[in-house]
Formats: C-alpha cells, structure tokens, sequence
C-alpha cells in the first residue's frame, strides 16, 4: 500500500469529482494493478518461512496488500521470497525455479541468511547470499525478520514496483534473460550468472 | 550389565576420565548389539555418531542403546583407525541405524560393511572430502575455532574471493563432471524394489516429490517408485537444508551453540536449548537451582503444544483442507508465541537458557499470562479443534488404517515420540529416564495403538492436553529464589569428558552427544534429530500405499527440515 494513487495529481480535477474519477498514465494504472496484486511463490527455505506463514496468517493477514493468492508452482507467482538459508545442494533448484517464472518477476531476500549467509555464513554447504545466484530486489534483515519486517518489506517491494516504466522495462526486451543453472561439483558450484547479467539497480528502472 | 565379563576378549571397559561406556573390537560389534538387543533387552538405539580423535589417529564410533521400559542405557565404542575406517554395519541388528550410518558415511568417511545402501546423505555424491573430519577445513574459513579473523584487515580482502562459486574457464558448462547422484538413488530404488510389475506388463513409475513442493514441510524430497498408483518403494533424500550445523558448532564456544540450537527444530527453540544444556550441565556437573528448573518445565512444555498445534493444522493442510485447520492452529501459536516473545525477547529463537539456570527471570505478569492462557484458552481451543477435526469423515477416511507402522518395527526404526507412541510403545524420556523436575508432576504417557497417520494425530491431541496439565502444575508449584546457579559465565570451564544429554522434544527423543577436551570448544558436538531418524521408516510406512498417502504419512511425521537435515 504505497502513497500513490490511482489518480495523477498532476492532473487538476474538480473538488467534487476526486476519489470518483482518476486521469492516469499508462505507467501509473499499470503499476498500481501489478504491485497490488503481487501472488507470491509458496516457497519456505528455513526457519523464516514460518514467520512467512504467519504473515500469511490472520494475525497479519497479508492479503492486506494482494498477496494472499500463495501459488505453489513458479509458473503462476511473480514473487519470489527466498525465506532461510540457501545451500549449495538447494542452489540449482532455487534458480531453476526463478528460471520457471513468468516475467515480471521479483526476488525478496528475507532474513540473514538469503541476504548474506547469516549464522551459517561458514558453512561449507552454504551461500552466502542468494545474492550470488539471483538479482534481489528487496532485502529484509532479521533472523528471523518479525512478520511485521516481512510486510515492510513487501511494501519496499511495492515502491520497486511503482518506480518501474513499461517503456524501459527488460522483460519486454529480447534477448535471453535466463540464468544458467549451476551444477553441483567436486566441492563448490559453478558461478551461474554472467557477468553482464543487470544487477539489482539496474533493472528497468 | 558387565559386557567385560560377557566378552572377556575385546571388550574392555572406557576408563579415561569423564568418559564411561565399552570400547569394543570392529570384530565383536555385532555379537556385543546382538547380546544387547536379544538378551539384555536393549531394544532401542538412540544414537550411532562418529568422533574424529586426530591427536590419537583414530576414528570412534560411539552407539548410545537403551531399554523402551526406562532406565540408564548402555555406550558402545568402536575404535578404527584413520587410515582404514572400516566397520561391520548394524543395520540388520538395529535397522534404526541405516541413515545414521550413512550420515557417519557421509560426513566422516567412515565405512559400514552389509550396508543395503552406503551412499552420501546430506551432500551430493561428488562432493569431496568428509567435513567432519578434524583436518579438513572449510574454503575461506580454515580458522580452529571462532572468532574468525578479519576478512577485510586494512579495508583490503585478504584471501581468495569471497564467493560460493569456483568460475573454471567454460564457466557455464563445466564439462567432464556430472552429478551420479540420481542415477544412483533410482538405481538403488529399483534393486530394492526387485523385477518389474507382474500383472500388466508396464514400467515402473519414478516419481519425484520436491525438493520444492507444498506438502513437504520445507525443501524435502521424495523418490517414489510407483506401479500405476501404489507405492513400490521410496526413498527420502535430504541435505537440502544440511547448514553444516555440526562442524560450525564444534568451532563455536560452548555458550556460543545455545542460539544455534534455536535452529534446529526452529518450531521448538527452548526444547533444543533444554537438550543441550542438559548435556553439558551433565559435563560441568552442575544443575540450576528450583525456579529455574520449573520455568524451563514450563516454558519447554509451551513449544510442546505450539509445535503440536502446527504439525495437526499442518496435516490436515496436506490432507487438503487448505489452510483453515491451520489458520486456527496458528492463531493459538501466535498467543504462545507472544509469551515466548515477553519472555525471551524474541518470537522464535528463543536462546534462553543457559548452562545452570536461565538467562533473565520471568515476571509476575508474564506468569499470570502463562496462567490465563492454559487455564482458560487453550483447553477449549484444543476441545474445539478436537470437534471439528477428530470426528471429521474426511479425516477419518484419510487418516485411518494409512501409513502403518507396526510395533515391532517402529521400534526397530528408533522412530521416537508420536510416531513411536502412536505404534503402542508407551516410550517418552521424560518418564522413562526422568531428567529436571519432570517426576514430580502427574501426567500420562500419551499412547495410542493403532499405528497409523490417525492415532499420531491423537496422539499429538492428547499431549497438549498433558502438557497443558504439567504446565498447571508447574505453575502452582513454582518457587522463588534465582533463576542461575553462580555467576552467569561467557566462558564457563567444561571439563574433559563426554555426555549425552537428550530430552523428549515434541518430534521425539532429542539427543546431544558432547565431548569436551576442556578446551573452550567443544571437540565433538553431535545432535540426535528426530525428525532425521523417524524418516528411516517412512518407506516402511508407505510401501503397498497410494501416492497420495504419502503427503499424509509425512505430515504425521512432522519433520521439520532445519533439524532433519541440520
Ligand atoms: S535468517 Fe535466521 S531465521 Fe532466517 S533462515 Fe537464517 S537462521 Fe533461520
């Protein structure tokens, strides 16, 4: 639920007629529909899934914000919350699964461990960051991040949303935008993005 | 029991200090497990691990036996040596020993003859080296032991990069190295599984279940052979989530693991704090004075029915009544979760206790909000959810008569808690070898008979009314006085020596083995998951079954992934 509404406010109205009649841009109904509408991917990683589920759950309830449609399958979600810790055995599912879905598509990193590894950081099965694999979108810090953090998080996700174009937008662009699945090695995996795959910022702002 | 005299050759008795048990010869292992399992009535093994004694040159496997009618139980040793570690496998004693072993395979190398199926556990096969073993060192962390040193000394990297991902020259197609490891698990699918279907003349099914899939409780995966819609055999694979919880643990101080056990069953926090403080309580030979004791009764025995209030919304999610069951349960979750988050400061990991006492006391308010809740609200709320589920057709239907596991077998499984009691064995740690304050209240063992996803269901009804029932009684009972033994410590001094401290967590016996060399780490830190050992017999559960069963089956079992695959 950001500030901003359907209704340009660069556009003068009558008094009388606001809250009943919006002149919008195309940019503005478009991103008003998609951030409020956004259907997760039912994905739980770790412990921070359960604080996914509770928010998902009438306490904090967040179909408050079009986002309690959980999809279980990638093909059908926009969003996806990498809840807990990513290890290098999870690795290659993970990406084929952001692979699987449909542009436009998001990746929240909710907790310490998908942004940076968090206690397990260490860990010879772990990454540190799904960072390493996917670009991210919103990071939520916290182990786990409260529900409350997780809706803070969501509602970022909606201003990433908001300041997007569809003029500039990469997915409607040719060109490959997959990510090559890593395999599993000797020890390590296999650096999957290349490197001229658009970082976070630079997505189609 | 005097297994010397038993065996007077290659059994002597473990005389280094702090350390108790019999160090038995590789070659006797399986008349000494026969002995205690036909004879002595050591029906239960609870734990097997491995410990890498370097200094020594020596591997020692360490097998923790007791008896389902209580009492002490009785420790195993096996000594092989580092160059060729190898040992008779007790699968076919204690067939609870089977992923145990794999994971001792797994993560230090050692190997098991007459294993039906010897492969990696947690990590993938390829994967090189064995990380448990005290000489290897992790990629970027070689440090002994915690704080690690700076990565960044002078705002300059020091090192290799920072990154998971080695970038070999054809960075996106490695060639000259696959993954085997499929091929290996359908193979040893099919083997088991033995010739093809007879009365038609069609192929066997392989069906995968996750690691990414909605009944799976995490990222869990399935291998199921099929014939049409029955269930030939199956196969868990796990490692998923395996965040090396072990090897971090032993370069962590010994207060240092207590957040970490949060971790493991991240439903059940203090129930993982409570099992490893016992341990190395046990090792310090200290125990915390009264009041402490019962606020960890009571706080333990609140993650008990949160944890049951989840798994029962969460099976009947599985069974297809999507969410509704569960939004009930939760609601209940959330007022405990409250509780627990005034108490500790946090709503999950709790991180509370501490080696002799507790970290805080709790407030009068905080006590009469425990007392509100299970005096008033929850015994109706479970009445209400027992109306609308137990009695339920649909529940019934699915739930009766799916994914028996007989007695016998059960036992043989080492399955633990509701699983086991649900199989009509009366087994629960806290009577069976009462640790705390747990003998001094009044409550029943929880056990049903019927062996199957139902009476586990009941089960797990039945032990939130008992712990709702401990709880009172705490309650009552609870004295004043300090919540700590001493001075609260950063460094407390564990002396050398080893100790299993288990306790009846809400998924079953949660077991840690701690060997400490008195240093300020502990040398081996071992966690005896319940959620890892019920799945050995899961297959048991849903062979001659339909596919669709085993999304119940796993449901009753309640896994939970962050300490089955820890
Ligand atoms: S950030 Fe903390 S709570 Fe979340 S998955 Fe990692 S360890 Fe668990």
């Amino acid at each position: 639920m950001t500030e901003e509404t359907l209704h340009d406010p660069q556009i003068p109205l009558p008094d009388n007629l606001l809250g009943r009649i919006a002149v919008t841009s195309i940019d503005r109904i478009y991103n008003w529909g998609r951030r409020n509408s956004v259907w997760p991917m039912m994905f739980g990683l770790a412990c921070c899934a359960i604080e996914m589920i509770c928010t998902q759950a009438s306490r904090f309830d967040k179909s408050r914000f079009g986002m309690e449609i959980m999809r279980p399958s990638p093909r059908q979600s926009d969003l996806l919350i990498i809840a807990g810790t990513v290890t290098k055995k999870m690795t290659p599912t993970i990406v084929r699964l952001y692979d699987q879905m449909a542009e436009p598509k998001y990746v929240i990193a909710m907790g310490a461990c998908a942004s940076g590894g968090g206690p397990f950081r260490e860990g010879y099965n772990v990454v540190p960051g799904i960072d390493q694999v996917l670009p991210v979108d919103v990071y939520i810090p916290g182990c786990p991040p409260t529900p409350q953090a997780l809706l803070n998080g969501l509602m970022e996700l909606q201003k990433v949303i908001s300041s997007q174009s569809w003029r500039t937008s990469p997915w409607y662009r040719r060109g490959p935008r997959e990510i090559p699945v890593p395999q599993l090695g000797p020890d390590l995996v296999v650096e999957p993005r290349p490197q001229n795959f658009p970082k976070t910022k630079e997505r189609g702002t | 029991m005097n297994l010397g005299e038993r065996f007077p050759q290659g059994v002597v008795r473990d005389e280094r200090p702090g350390y108790s048990g019999w160090i038995v010869d590789s070659s006797l292992l399986p008349n000494v497990a026969q002995t205690l399992r036909r004879e002595e009535g050591f029906d239960y093994l609870s734990s097997v691990t491995g410990v890498d004694y370097l200094p020594e040159d020596l591997f020692e496997t360490v097998y923790h036996v007791y008896r389902t009618g209580g009492g002490p139980g009785e420790i195993i040793k096996v000594r092989t040596p580092r160059g060729r570690p190898v040992l008779p496998s007790l699968t076919s004693i204690y067939p609870g020993a089977e992923f145990q072993e794999r994971e001792i395979w797994d993560l230090f190398g050692i190997q098991f003859d007459g294993h039906p199926d010897l492969r990696r556990i947690l990590l993938w096969e390829g994967f090189s080296g064995h990380p448990l073993r005290k000489d290897w060192r992790e990629p970027m962390y070689e440090e002994e032991t915690k704080p690690f040193g700076a990565r960044w000394p002078e705002g300059r990297r020091n090192g290799p990069p920072d990154r998971a991902f080695t970038r070999p020259a054809d960075a996106l197609a490695p060639g000259g190295w696959e993954a085997d490891d499929d091929r290996a698990l359908y193979a040893a699918l099919e083997n088991e599984a033995g010739g093809r279907p007879e009365a038609l003349q069609t192929e066997f099914l392989m069906v995968n279940l996750g690691p990414q899939h909605p009944s799976t409780h995490g990222v869990f995966r399935v291998a199921a052979l099929l014939d049409g819609e029955t269930v030939v055999n199956l196969k868990p694979v796990m490692g998923y989530l395996h965040r090396c919880h072990e090897k971090i643990g032993e370069r962590n101080t010994f207060p240092g693991n207590i957040p970490f056990t949060d971790r493991l069953d991240y439903l059940t926090s203090l129930s993982n704090n409570f099992g490893y403080v016992l341990a190395v309580e046990t090792l310090m030979g200290i125990r915390p004075p009264e009041r402490a004791e019962y606020l960890r009764v009571i706080l333990a025995e609140l993650t008990r029915i949160v944890s049951h209030l989840w798994s029962i919304g969460f099976l009947l999610n599985d069974l297809g009544a999507f969410f509704t069951p569960a939004l009930y349960a939760i609601e209940e979750r959330e007022l405990v979760v409250d509780i627990f988050e005034a108490v500790t400061g946090s709503r999950m990991m709790c991180n509370f206790f501490r080696f002799g006492g507790l970290a805080r006391d709790i407030d009068a308010g905080t006590v009469e909000a425990i007392r509100a809740l299970v005096e008033e609200r929850l015994p109706g709320k479970v009445d209400q959810l027992d109306a609308y589920l137990t009695g339920n057709e649909i529940v019934q239907a699915r739930c009766a008569g799916v994914g028996i596991l007989p007695r016998e077998k059960a036992l043989a499984y080492s399955a633990a808690g509701p699983v086991l009691r649900a199989s009509g064995v009366p087994y629960d740690v806290r009577k069976a070898e009462p640790y705390s304050v747990y003998d001094r209240f009044e409550w029943d063992v929880a056990c049903r008979g019927g062996c199957d996803v139902y009476d586990r269901y009941l089960v797990r009804m039945d032990e939130i009314r008992q712990s709702i029932r401990i709880i009172r009684q705490a309650l009552r009972a609870l004295p004043a006085g300090p919540v700590q033994t001493g001075k609260p410590q950063f460094q407390p001094r564990v002396p050398p020596g080893e100790a299993y401290g288990r306790v009846e967590g809400p998924k079953g016996e949660l077991g840690f083995y701690v060997v400490s060399t008195g240093r300020p780490n502990p040398w081996r830190y071992h966690v005896r998951a319940p959620s890892f050992i019920n799945l050995t017999g899961m297959a048991e559960m849903c062979r001659g079954g339909k596919v669709a069963d085993v999304v119940a089956v796993l449901g009753s079992i309640d896994i939970i992934l962050g300490e089955t695959d820890r």
